[in-house]
């Protein structure tokens, strides 16, 4: 099967390890990996600050650079969701795309879901050598239904041990442009789920999505907290949680 | 009431370092949400009920008009007298004249949100009518001439020591710090103007359009002797509390106080179909139902039109990350949280509550708690996006967004930008790769917090590079 792997806007500027972790990923499960060259953005900021014009572009384009695909696999719940759940609507006035949108987002899984429950992984070839704690991402969670899966992987992690946080599945208050328009309430949320992370001193809080490892290492290292690491799940799963990758 | 929404911003910089209204608001949060997913698993079907109450408030929506014909029809042969009234000022004038034609020198009331909405008691003041609130929390909140900061407990904002105090200044009595006893100074003092009232004024948790009932449900059971004891009683409702049947109200009832408070039932629902009739014990003499508009009609021809299925739990607002931090006062009306997100621009005017429908991380911990599924993070980009077919939003955003689609549109242009812009940015992050201060809209981001640096490379060149080799 064909697997297309978008990477994201945000891995490919900020973080492209994730990428390399997912491509990795994705190879070990045997599937024929393509990564479409021209890949950007999938739409979700234009979309979510109601400037569905420039959405639709991006999402237009999306459409078209995945349509050769099986599946199309995302290490973000957030992008994910934004092709699964909300492409059919924002194309839904342009008739042959909303249902090449509506196709795609059949076939669109968030990256833990997709090793989980298509590819099947069983054997994860990775050290860790920690306790770690996961933040459930909003779009992953309520959008892609993402909860056991990152656990069920990270637990087949050698040395890998997992410890609940409180409030895992609260907000962490990055919420995109909200970030940068409401600034002291996203910093407050940010705050809060420090506070949580630390409580559980785990060695590294884990999570699949890079606009909250963003927002939350940003804080941790705020308060003076050097010492939590902060990674993606697919950089734990593919045994690239160090700076060597790059 | 007033319309203050458009200082949004500042009134929530202000709550969040305000340590006694942080105090309160940690207090509740907890209280709320734990309350509530205790409840929810007593029902082993919970997401059959939801999905079934929300077909039932669409239905509803869908024959309004049928339904408030039927209602009226039952109600005024029940002796019920019905006013149907479009505004505000029109609402609080026909409760002014039914006052006036009664002799009516005090009125009592229980909680309504409509009231709040029309700035009702203000208007009965002003034409010499002594009123009272006599709800716990909102009889504190009229006390220290507050507005409501939750649509259920309109005092959740203040501590139990901030009501000592304010109990003390008003009542001139000693000072009381146990929440029973304070609970009993003000029913004592309460007590007299229940007896002595001339008027009931209450709201309308749902219209029964089978059986042409009003009905509220409450905790204290103020509402019920608001309703029973003053000689005349007026109901005000909006047109879209009207629920079909019985059976109906039954099944909603089962989503209600577990959504709000997490009980399994209120203390009380109190139904009132017209007014004492002979023989009966208790009941006015008089009954009168306000049935008002402002703005509703306008939302149900409208694509918001899933908010009017709300019945008022205030779940979304308790398990909304930003309410539980800044509290209800900052969104500036009446409905505080993701539905005053919703319903305040939709009631009172994009153009008066431009933050509203942005100040929402989009998490949507409040579209899976609302029992009636309103889709909320879905219909504030709604609103976001009329903001920007109006020109409302900021130009820079509308400038910002269209040059990112731009240049993301055009992967090759994308890809020197890119790569140019991470190179920046990783030398900007310095040894320890973090950035502490960033210019232009960054501000808002780096004013309490880092941001992990870029590494240098993208991936896209990463990976078109591996794939010469």
């Amino acid at each position: 099967m064909r697997v297309g792997l978008f990477v994201t806007c945000l891995a490919d500027l900020m973080r492209p390890s994730i990428g390399l972790a997912a491509l990795k990923l994705l190879e070990q499960t045997g599937c024929e990996v393509v990564v479409p060259s021209t890949q950007t953005c999938c739409g979700q900021p234009g979309y979510n600050a109601g400037e569905r014009g420039a959405a639709q572009a991006l999402a237009r384009k999306l459409v078209a650079e995945f349509s050769d695909c099986d599946y199309v696999v995302v290490p973000s719940g957030s992008c994910s969701g934004m092709i699964k759940t909300h492409y059919a609507e924002l194309l839904a006035d342009i008739p042959d795309i909303k249902a090449k949108a509506e196709w795609l987002a059949a076939r669109t899984w968030e990256l833990t879901d997709f090793l989980v429950n298509v590819a099947g992984l069983d054997d994860i070839d990775a050290r860790f050598d920690g306790t770690v704690t996961y933040h459930d991402s909003c779009a992953g969670l309520r959008e892609m239904g993402v909860k056991s899966q990152p656990r069920e992987l990270l637990s087949k992690v050698a040395g890998l041990t997992i410890r609940e946080m409180e409030g895992a599945e609260q907000c962490c208050g990055f919420g995109g442009t909200f970030a940068v328009k409401y600034g002291d309430i996203s910093a407050r949320l940010a705050d809060l789920k420090c506070e949580d992370v630390e409580k559980t001193s785990a060695d590294a809080l884990v999570l699949g999505d890079l606009g909250c490892m963003l927002n939350i290492e940003g804080k941790l290292r705020r308060r003076g907290n050097s010492h939590t690491k902060v990674l993606h799940v697919a950089e734990v799963l593919a045994g690239m949680t160090g700076d060597e990758i790059e | 009431m007033e319309i203050t929404s458009a200082r949004f911003k500042k009134v929530a910089s202000q709550k969040l370092a305000d340590p006694k209204v942080q105090a309160a608001l940690a207090n509740a949060k907890g209280r709320f949400v734990v309350a509530r997913a205790r409840a929810i698993k007593d029902l082993d079907n919970f997401e059959e009920i939801r999905q079934a109450a929300a077909d039932v408030r669409d239905h509803c929506l869908a024959n309004l008009d049928q339904y408030l014909e039927e209602w009226e029809r039952k109600a005024t042969a029940a002796g019920t007298i019905v006013h149907w009234v479009e505004s505000a000022a029109e609402m609080t004038r026909v409760v002014l004249e039914i006052a006036r034609s009664n002799e009516v020198r005090k009125v009592i009331k229980s909680k309504s949100m409509l009231g709040e909405e029309t700035g009702m008691n203000e208007y009965l003041e002003r034409g010499g009518i002594d009123v009272r609130e006599t709800d716990l929390g909102e009889y504190i909140i009229q006390q220290a001439n507050e507005h409501p900061s939750h649509i259920i407990a309109p005092a959740t904002h203040k501590s139990k020591d901030d009501i000592a105090d304010l109990f003390a200044q008003k009542h001139q009595r000693p000072r009381l710090d146990d929440i029973t006893k304070l609970t009993h100074e003000a029913r004592e003092i309460l007590r007299p103007h229940f007896l002595d009232a001339d008027m009931g004024i209450t709201g309308a948790n749902f219209l029964v359009a089978e059986t042409g009932s009003t009905m509220i449900v409450t905790n204290e059971g103020n509402g019920r002797m608001t309703t029973t004891m003053p000689r005349v009683h007026v109901a005000i409702s909006s047109i879209e509390k009207c629920i079909p049947t019985l059976e109906d109200v039954s099944l909603i009832m089962r989503l209600l106080a577990r959504s709000a408070t997490g009980q399994s039932i209120s203390n009380y629902i109190s139904m009132t179909t017209g007014p004492r009739r002979q023989g009966d014990s208790d009941g006015p003499e008089q009954f009168h139902v306000i049935i008002v508009d402002i703005g509703r009609t306008r939302v149900l021809g409208s694509d918001l039109r899933p908010a009017l299925r709300c019945i008022r739990c205030g779940a979304c607002m308790n398990h909304c990350p930003v309410y539980q931090n800044i509290g209800g006062h900052a969104y500036g009306w009446v409905y505080p949280g993701p539905i005053g997100s919703v319903l305040t621009p939709a009631y009172v005017g994009l153009e008066k509550a431009l933050d509203l429908p942005n100040a929402a991380t989009m998490c949507n911990q409040c579209g899976v708690a609302c029992p009636v599924k309103i889709p909320l993070p879905d219909l504030m980009r709604k609103l976001r996006e009329k903001q920007t077919q109006l020109k409302l939003s900021p130009a820079s955003q509308r400038a910002g967004m269209g040059a990112w689609a731009w240049l993301a549109s055009r992967p090759f242009l994308y890809g020197l930008a890119t790569k140019v812009a991470v190179r920046l940015g990783k030398l900007a992050g310095g040894k320890e790769s973090m950035l502490h201060r960033l210019p232009f809209a960054g501000r808002e981001w780096t004013r309490g917090r880092d941001l992990p640096a870029p590494r240098g490379r993208t991936f896209r060149e990463i990976y078109a590079a591996r794939k010469k080799n």
